[in-house]
């Protein structure tokens, strides 16, 4: 009887504990959340200072999104998203391989940790704002370029949405590839040393090792990578924002997902912002449950046919 | 029990620890729009109370601290310049006291992206809720979005009427104009103004010699006179290698000033696009393509058009009210005094204008009426305005006298007399019709027709760019009509 109650109580000041974590998730977190789809079902703007709405108007303002440039700033999302990533899961995967093999014997790893990882340190906008002065016509890059006899001509980066693009990709990718580097590295030295040194008794060459044992085994952690930079990509604004002075320019090729839905709040349409929100919500919360899938997989070596070859033998 | 008790005054802590750290996160965010005026006026309130028990408060009823609300510097050394009452402000000019102790605080916000709008029509909004000392008092509003706050239905400016101000009798040396934008559909005046903009054409007095082998004002306004004889300037201006122009923004204004109707009508939902708008934008792909604007500078307000004010530019001219000859084009003119002069724009326009408009529910309405009374209804306060800051303001006496006298020779510009320039350009201004919709149209179709004049995208694509941009901006806009 005595040792029972004990026990009922310690639980008791476990929650007690947290509790002040979700009261404050449940104020400024969840409130909001329910207030932002809620919205979404109405019409609630402001014109001018006069507040028009909130009206209930059902699914109107998710059909105009539709109808709207919606999707092809997706597309510019997505574009923005790949030219950051490519060359960022590239050199962080070269990187992290160097990093930790022990033959390479890399002096100064430290330092070098140290630096790729400090982009990642400066505010984007800081990071962008860098860049619009350094790529615009009167800028260092055009004046070196011409006295080096390179090009004849100023070339106007952020006139052109090749420009522009390279420009914001190339931005995200060195703010983040020390962040994966770091992450891949951390990855690789999970792996048994066993399995490299046995690997290399069988005489294989760094090639096949690369992509036969390094790849396959730190499968899980690039499924994670990819899926949240995705969504970090999802949420990309800031960097094309300030490169752009948010129009997205030109001709709102650079316009991504997020800013166009800062120009609905530019407005207070918080109808309009709410259900661009709901979309954005839908595709990150698909992309998570992916992520769930693949880290909670029950594979012996990695590897997704593995696990289900493995399922299907009934070895469970 | 003595052990019980301890442990639940440790969770008591923690907890209330851990929330006290939630509640200042959540201030944070909460009032992120306030928050400089909120910490401001949390200093002023321990200062004007620390006052008010040192010294008798010569405000009588009112409140101790007037927040006076504008997008830069401008009005605060405007205000500062004549008001008498104001003893000192602080290093940072962020407060300003006066001889009876009430205090001036000065919230800035810029008006890029909106943020001036954005912050003032919050507090507005909050205006009957907040404690006297938060009230905004006094702020400043644009021509551009002027029409927004003088609207009778949303009633946040007061009528000056009301202040103890008659404007018929007290503002009779304003310009006409002036009141008749500043007044609401029934005629109530609700703000006042202490410039007039007329605009003027800014030439560089060596540029003109090498090239027309003269620089006087009056040679070189014949050759400026109208678009037509101005485009065989530009001509001749291009053979040297120089530019009549930094840009296609910079012509804007003289279009935009003379649009016929108003962009929207009053209750409507429709754009209507002005002829006038598509005369600037077909004029524009004229003149890019024939070289006669600096192809480095793509717009105004930013590092490039800066640079093409300086001496190492090839820029000819520039359209300025007074106002951008004094704030923009000294500070970023590098060379000797005096390269500058002043002569008629090839389209007489008005550009701007920085009104005070008394915040419906201040609590010092006395103060407001004597600053505005200080800057716009005073004689000799305009007068000095004019003669430190080369400002055409609003009293028409006044001008006339700056335009026929010397005193108010201008050294930036040589020691020419500007005035007379201003004076002819402002009686042929004929005022384009506002409407509370002008600030985001002016800015998107000059967004979107540039991406066209720069040879980005086509012309029907920036009719839709513009289309997208303005319906994003005001959801309640159905319809784009062009001419």
């Amino acid at each position: 009887m005595q040792k029972k109650r004990k026990l009922v109580n310690y639980a008791k000041w476990g929650y007690i504990f947290i509790l002040p974590f979700f009261v404050s998730f449940f104020i400024f977190s969840l409130i909001p959340l329910v207030d932002t789809i809620r919205y979404s079902f109405y019409e609630y703007y402001r014109s001018g200072i006069k507040e028009i709405g909130p009206n209930f108007i059902g699914m109107a303002n998710y059909a105009s999104l539709i109808q709207s440039d919606m999707l092809k700033y997706a597309g510019n999302t997505l574009i923005l998203w790949l030219i950051g990533f490519i060359p960022q899961i590239v050199i962080a995967l070269t990187l992290a391989s160097w990093f930790v093999d022990v033959r390479m014997r890399i002096r100064c790893q430290q330092f070098f940790k140290v630096v790729i990882y400090l982009p990642n340190l400066i505010m984007a906008s800081a990071f962008a704002m860098l860049f619009f002065t350094l790529f615009s016509k009167t800028g260092p890059v055009n004046s070196i370029l011409m006295s080096l006899g390179v090009i004849s001509e100023v070339i106007d980066f952020m006139r052109t949405a090749f420009g522009v693009r390279t420009l914001a990709g190339s931005m995200n990718f060195l703010m983040w590839f020390g962040n994966t580097t770091i992450m891949l590295m951390a990855a690789i030295m999970g792996i048994s040393p066993d399995i490299f040194e046995a690997s290399e008794i069988d005489g294989c060459n760094s090639t096949q090792r690369f992509f036969r044992i390094t790849l396959p085994l730190i499968r899980p952690i690039l499924a994670y990578t990819l899926i949240t930079s995705i969504i970090g990509g999802l949420q990309m604004f800031d960097v094309p924002q300030i490169l752009t002075n948010g129009q997205g320019n030109p001709d709102r090729t650079s316009m991504t997902l997020i800013m166009f839905l800062n120009s609905h709040l530019r407005s207070k349409n918080y109808g309009m912002a709410g259900a661009l929100s709901v979309y954005l919500f839908i595709v990150s919360g698909i992309l998570c449950f992916i992520v769930y899938k693949i880290t909670n997989d029950d594979d012996p070596d990695g590897s997704k046919a593995a696990a289900k070859a493995k399922k299907k033998r009934g070895e469970r | 029990m003595k052990k019980k008790l301890v442990s639940v005054l440790l969770a008591a802590t923690v907890m209330t620890g851990t929330l006290v750290g939630c509640g200042g996160g959540s201030d944070a965010g909460d009032a992120a729009q306030s928050t400089d005026t909120q910490a401001a006026s949390d200093a002023g309130s321990e200062d004007a109370g620390s006052v008010d028990a040192g010294s008798d408060a010569a405000g009588g009823d009112e409140g101790k601290v007037i927040n006076i609300y504008s997008f830069n510097d401008e009005l605060r050394t405007r205000i500062t310049a004549v008001y008498s009452a104001i003893e000192n402000t602080s290093d940072d000019g962020t407060v300003s006291t006066l001889n009876d102790g009430t205090e001036i605080h000065w919230v800035i916000n810029p008006n890029q992206d909106g943020v001036y709008q954005d912050k003032l029509d919050e507090a507005l909004l909050n205006q009957a809720d907040a404690a006297a000392d938060d009230k905004v008092d006094l702020f400043a509003a644009e021509l551009d979005y002027i029409v927004k706050y003088t609207d009778a239905n949303v009633d946040v400016a007061m009528p000056l009427s009301d202040l103890g101000i008659n404007p018929d009798a007290d503002l009779a040396e304003q310009f006409a104009f002036t009141k008749t934008v500043a007044s609401d559909v029934n005629g109530v005046q609700r703000a006042s103004t202490w410039q007039a903009c007329p605009g003027v054409l800014v030439y560089r007095r060596d540029i003109a010699k090498e090239v027309f082998g003269t620089d006087d004002p009056v040679e070189i306004g014949k050759k400026t006179a109208d678009w037509a004889t101005m485009k065989t300037t530009a001509e001749e201006l291009k053979a040297k290698g120089y530019y009549a122009f930094s840009c296609y923004a910079d012509t804007f204004r003289t279009y935009a000033n003379n649009i016929a109707g108003p962009w929207v009508e009053a209750g409507s939902t429709t754009i209507k696009v002005d002829q006038k708008i598509i005369d600037w934008v077909n004029d524009s792909k004229e003149w890019m393509d024939a070289g006669y604007f600096d192809p480095t500078v793509t717009g105004q307000w930013n590092a490039d058009w800066f640079t093409a004010m300086s001496s190492s530019s090839k820029v000819f001219a520039f359209l300025f009210p007074a106002w951008g000859i004094d704030t923009q084009m000294v500070p970023n003119w590098d060379g000797e005094e005096g390269a500058w002069a002043v002569t008629n724009a090839p389209l007489p326009y008005n550009w701007g204008g920085t009104y005070l408009v008394a915040a419906t529910g201040t609590d010092n309405p006395t103060h407001v009426k004597e600053i505005i009374m200080a800057l716009t209804g005073n004689q000799d306060n305009l007068t000095k305005v004019a003669k430190e800051y080369t400002e055409f303001t609003n009293a028409q006496t006044v001008m006339d006298a700056a335009a026929n006298g010397t005193e108010f020779n201008s050294a930036f510009l040589g020691g020419q007399n500007p005035y007379g320039y201003f004076a002819d350009s402002l009686s042929s201004i004929k005022m384009a019709p506002l409407s509370s919709y002008d600030q985001g149209c002016v800015e998107l179709i000059q967004n979107a027709f540039g991406d066209y004049l720069q040879g980005q995208i086509d012309y029907d694509t920036a009719k839709a760019n513009f289309e997208t941009a303005i319906k994003e901006r005001y959801p309640e806009i159905l319809e784009i009509q062009w001419p």
